[in-house]
C-alpha cells in the first residue's frame, strides 16, 4: 500500500507495541509539530498507559528509559529534536553505550532512544543538528538512519528486538514522502544496506533525507546519460561496508552525501573506509557532499546555502565523472 | 527538618550478622590499600568509614531488588554477598574478575546479586535507578530499586530530575545518600574532595518533591536498619520513592586523594579493650569508626567476645585468600577488548571488525 513515512513510523510503533507489552513510548514528540501529531494520539488511544509524557527532563527519562530496559522493559525514549540529545548526553553516551561492555557482557540495555535530526528550516543553530557522526563515534549504540516508510516500519522492529541499545534518527523533511509498505509487519536487519537504485557509471551513498534528495538527482543525471547507483545503508552503527565496498568496485567513483558537518562526519567515515579497502578500483577522487563546517543559520538564504542540496549532488556526481574536484 | 530515625535494638544474632558485614568490608579494603603499595593497582576509593551505612542497609534487600551503586562501590558488593575473590580480581585487572577485566574497581558489576551496572559518573546511576523502578511497578513486581550515592550527586542536575520523576510517578525507590563530607572540616587544598551545596542539610532537597526524608547516624547501624527497613516498607506496600540521608565521619585515609592505611588494621578489641588503641587515631577509633561501635553494640545486645573475634578472624583469612586469589589469576586475552560489545554475534563481528563478519 500507498503511504507516506510518518504512516510508516506510526504502523512501526503500533505493531511493536501490539506485539510486545513491554514496549513502552517514554516521550510523544515523534512527529514533532507536524500534523502527524495525531498518530502518537491514535498510539496513545489504542495502548493506554504505554505511552509516559515524561518531565523535561532529558537526563532524567532517558536513565529512566536505561533502568527500566535493564529490569524487563523495552523502551522507546522519544527525545524529540535529534539537539537535546546533547541534554541527555551523559546518558546515552556514557551509560547507555558502555553498560554491556564494562560489565564484561553481564547486563544489557535494550532501549531505543528516538530522534528527529537535521535542518528542518528555520531551526536556526539548537534545532537543526545531525549528531549521527559523534554518536557514531561512540561504541556501544546501534544507529538505525531510514530513509523511506518501509524502511523505518521494518528498522524499529529490528531496533526494538535488539538486546543493545539503538538510537533511532528521522528527519522530519521524511515525513511527507510516499513511498510504498508491504502488506505484512517485516524485519530488516541491522547492518544490511539497500542499494535504492541500481546504476553503473557512480556510486551516491547517501544517508536519511539525503537518500531522497539523492535519489531526485540521480534521476536528473540519468536524463543526462549518467547512471548513478544509490546506496543507503539504513544502519549507520554496525555499517554495511561490503554493499558499500562492491558497489564502488562496480562503478569506481563514489560520492558520499551526509546531512552531518563534513569534518569527522559520517560521510568523512565512508569515504576514509572506500579509500582505505577498495583505492585500487578508484577512477576519480571521493567527494563529499555534506553540510558546512558552521553553525545552521536561521536566514533561508544562509541556511539552504550551507546544506547539501540536489544540486551540489548532481555537480559533485560531474565532478567525478569528469576526475576533478567541484570546489577547486 | 526531616524526621530523624532513632537506633533499633535488635538482637545478638542481628547485631552479629551486621558485624560480619561491617568486618569482612573493613578487611577487604585494608587488604587493597595493602596490595597497592606493592603493585600497581592504580587510583581506587574505599568504603572504610562507611561500612555501617551499607552493611546493614542491603542487607535487607530481597532477590530481585536492584542497587545502583558509585565508584565507591566494594562495600556495597560484599554487603550483598559478592565473592571478594572475583571483585579484587576484577579490580586487578584479571580475567577471574567479577566483569572479566572490562571494568574494575569503578563498575564492579553483579547482577545476580542486584546490581546490574556500576557507574562512576557523579549522579548518573540516579535516573536509571529510576527506570528500574519504573520496570517494577509496570510488571507489577513487588520490587525496590536502591541509588546509592554520596553527597557530591546531590550538586548534579541528574537528582533533581530522577527526584521529579521518582514522586511525579510514585516509584519504588530508595535515595540511599550517603554523606561523608560532615567530618572532612579539617579538609586543605589537594585533599579528597567534600560536597559543595549550598544546602544545609541534604534531605531538605527531597522535601519540596513530597519525598519522605530522614536524617540517620550512618554509623549507628540500627537507625540505618530501621530506616531503610522503613523506606524499603513504603516502596513494597506502593507509597512511592524515600530518601536517606547516612551521615558517616570521614576516615583520616581517605582525606588525600589516595587511600592511606593510616590508621593500621582495625583490631575488634578496641571495642572492649580500648586502652589497646594506637593513640594518633584514637579519636577515630572510639567515637567515629563504625566497627569499633558495632562491636560494643553486639557486646551490648549479648554476644561474647569470641564470637566477635571469630568473625575477625575468618576475614582476615577470607581476604587474605582473595589477595592471593586475585594475584595468582590469568590476565585476560588482548582479543577479549572485541567482546561483549553487543550481544548480536553479527553486529559484534560487523561494528568491531574482528570475528566472523567483516
Amino acid at each position: 500500500m500507498s503511504a507516506v513515512y510518518a504512516d510508516g513510523m506510526a504502523l512501526g510503533l503500533r505493531e511493536v507495541l501490539a506485539e510486545d507489552p513491554r514496549v513502552y513510548l517514554m516521550g510523544q514528540y515523534f512527529f514533532g509539530l507536524t500534523r502527524h501529531r495525531r498518530l502518537t494520539v491514535e498510539l496513545m488511544r489504542d495502548f493506554p498507559g504505554r505511552v509516559w509524557n515524561p518531565p523535561i527532563a532529558e537526563v532524567g527519562y532517558a536513565g529512566t528509559g536505561i533502568g527500566a530496559a535493564i529490569s524487563g522493559l523495552r523502551p522507546i525514549v522519544d527525545i524529540a529534536t535529534a539537539s537535546f540529545i546533547f541534554q541527555a548526553w551523559p546518558q546515552v553516551v556514557n551509560e547507555a553505550a558502555n553498560i554491556r561492555y564494562m560489565t564484561g557482557g553481564q547486563t544489557g540495555v535494550p532501549v531505543v532512544f528516538h530522534i528527529t535530526h537535521g535542518i528542518r528550516g528555520g531551526g536556526a543553530a539548537q534545532h537543526s543538528h545531525s549528531p549521527q557522526a559523534m554518536l557514531m563515534n561512540t561504541p556501544g549504540l546501534q544507529i538505525i538512519s531510514p530513509s523511506t516508510a518501509r524502511d523505518v516500519r521494518g528498522l524499529i522492529r529490528a531496533a526494538v528486538q535488539s538486546d543493545d541499545p539503538v538510537v533511532w534518527i528521522d528527519h522530519v523533511k521524511l515525513f511527507d514522502i510516499e513511498g510504498e509498505l508491504p502488506d505484512a509487519p517485516e524485519t530488516i536487519p541491522l547492518g544490511v544496506a539497500d542499494i535504492k537504485r541500481r546504476g553503473t557509471d557512480l556510486t551516491i551513498v547517501a544517508t536519511s533525507l539525503q537518500v531522497q534528495r539523492s535519489l531526485v538527482a540521480a534521476e536528473r543525471l540519468a536524463a543526462e546519460g549518467i547512471q548513478a547507483e544509490v546506496v543507503d545503508p539504513r544502519t549507520l552503527v554496525p555499517l554495511d561496508r561490503a554493499t558499500i565496498l562492491q558497489s564502488v568496485g562496480r562503478t569506481g567513483r563514489l560520492v558520499v552525501v551526509d546531512e552531518c558537518h563534513r569534518s569527522c562526519g559520517v560521510g568523512a567515515e565512508i569515504a576514509a573506509t572506500v579509500a582505505e579497502d577498495a583505492f585500487d578500483a578508484l577512477r576519480a577522487p571521493i567527494l563529499r557532499v555534506a553540510t558546512e563546517d558552521v553553525p545552521i543559520p536561521f536566514s533561508r538564504t544562509m541556511e539552504e546555502a550551507v546544506q547539501p542540496t540536489v544540486e551540489k549532488i548532481i555537480a559533485a556526481a560531474h565532478a567525478v565523472m569528469e576526475g576533478r574536484r567541484p570546489r577547486g | 527538618m526531616p524526621s530523624t530515625v532513632p537506633s533499633g535494638a535488635l538482637p545478638a544474632p542481628q547485631r552479629l550478622r551486621q558485624l560480619r558485614t561491617m568486618v569482612r568490608i573493613r578487611r577487604f579494603e585494608e587488604a587493597l590499600i595493602e596490595l597497592a603499595q606493592a603493585h600497581d593497582v592504580g587510583h581506587f576509593h574505599v568504603y572504610i568509614g562507611q561500612e555501617a551505612t551499607g552493611g546493614p542497609a542491603l542487607a535487607l534487600l530481597e532477590d530481585g531488588d536492584v542497587a545502583y551503586s558509585t565508584h565507591r562501590n566494594h562495600g556495597h558488593l560484599l554487603a550483598r554477598g559478592v565473592d571478594p575473590n572475583a571483585m579484587l580480581a576484577e579490580i586487578l585487572g584479571r580475567a577471574t574478575g567479577t566483569n572479566g577485566g572490562k571494568g574494575g574497581t569503578l563498575h564492579l558489576a553483579a547482577p545476580a546479586h542486584g546490581f546490574p551496572t556500576t557507574s562512576a559518573s557523579v549522579g548518573g546511576p540516579l535516573p536509571i535507578a529510576v527506570g528500574s523502578a519504573f520496570a517494577f511497578r509496570e510488571l507489577g513486581r513487588d520490587r525496590v530499586s536502591v541509588a546509592l550515592f554520596g553527597d557530591g550527586a546531590l550538586e548534579e542536575g541528574a537528582w533533581h530530575e530522577a527526584a521529579n520523576i521518582a514522586a511525579l510517578r510514585q516509584l519504588p525507590v530508595v535515595f540511599l545518600c550517603e554523606n561523608n563530607s560532615v567530618g572532612a572540616v579539617t579538609q586543605q587544598a589537594g585533599d579528597y574532595p567534600s560536597s559543595t551545596l549550598a544546602v544545609g542539610t541534604l534531605a531538605d532537597l527531597a522535601r519540596p518533591f513530597g519525598i519522605p526524608a530522614v536524617v540517620i547516624d550512618g554509623s549507628d547501624s540500627g537507625a540505618v536498619h530501621a530506616a531503610m527497613s522503613e523506606a524499603l516498607a513504603r516502596a513494597r506496600s506502593g507509597g512511592g520513592p524515600s530518601f536517606i540521608e547516612a551521615r558517616t565521619v570521614r576516615w583520616p585515609g581517605n582525606q588525600g586523594i589516595w587511600a592511606e592505611l593510616v590508621t593500621g588494621r582495625v583490631q575488634v578489641h578496641y571495642g572492649w579493650d580500648p586502652a589497646t588503641i594506637p593513640d594518633p587515631h584514637r579519636a577515630w577509633f572510639a567515637e567515629h569508626d563504625p566497627v569499633v561501635r558495632a562491636v560494643r553494640e553486639a557486646l551490648a545486645s549479648g554476644a561474647g567476645r569470641d564470637a566477635i573475634a571469630a568473625i575477625e578472624a575468618d576475614a582476615t583469612r577470607e581476604m587474605a585468600a582473595a589477595v592471593a586469589f586475585a594475584l595468582a589469576s590469568p590476565w585476560p586475552d588482548a582479543d577479549e577488548a572485541f567482546a561483549n560489545l553487543y550481544a548480536d554475534p553479527r553486529v559484534n563481528a560487523l561494528a568491531t571488525g574482528r570475528g566472523a563478519v567483516r
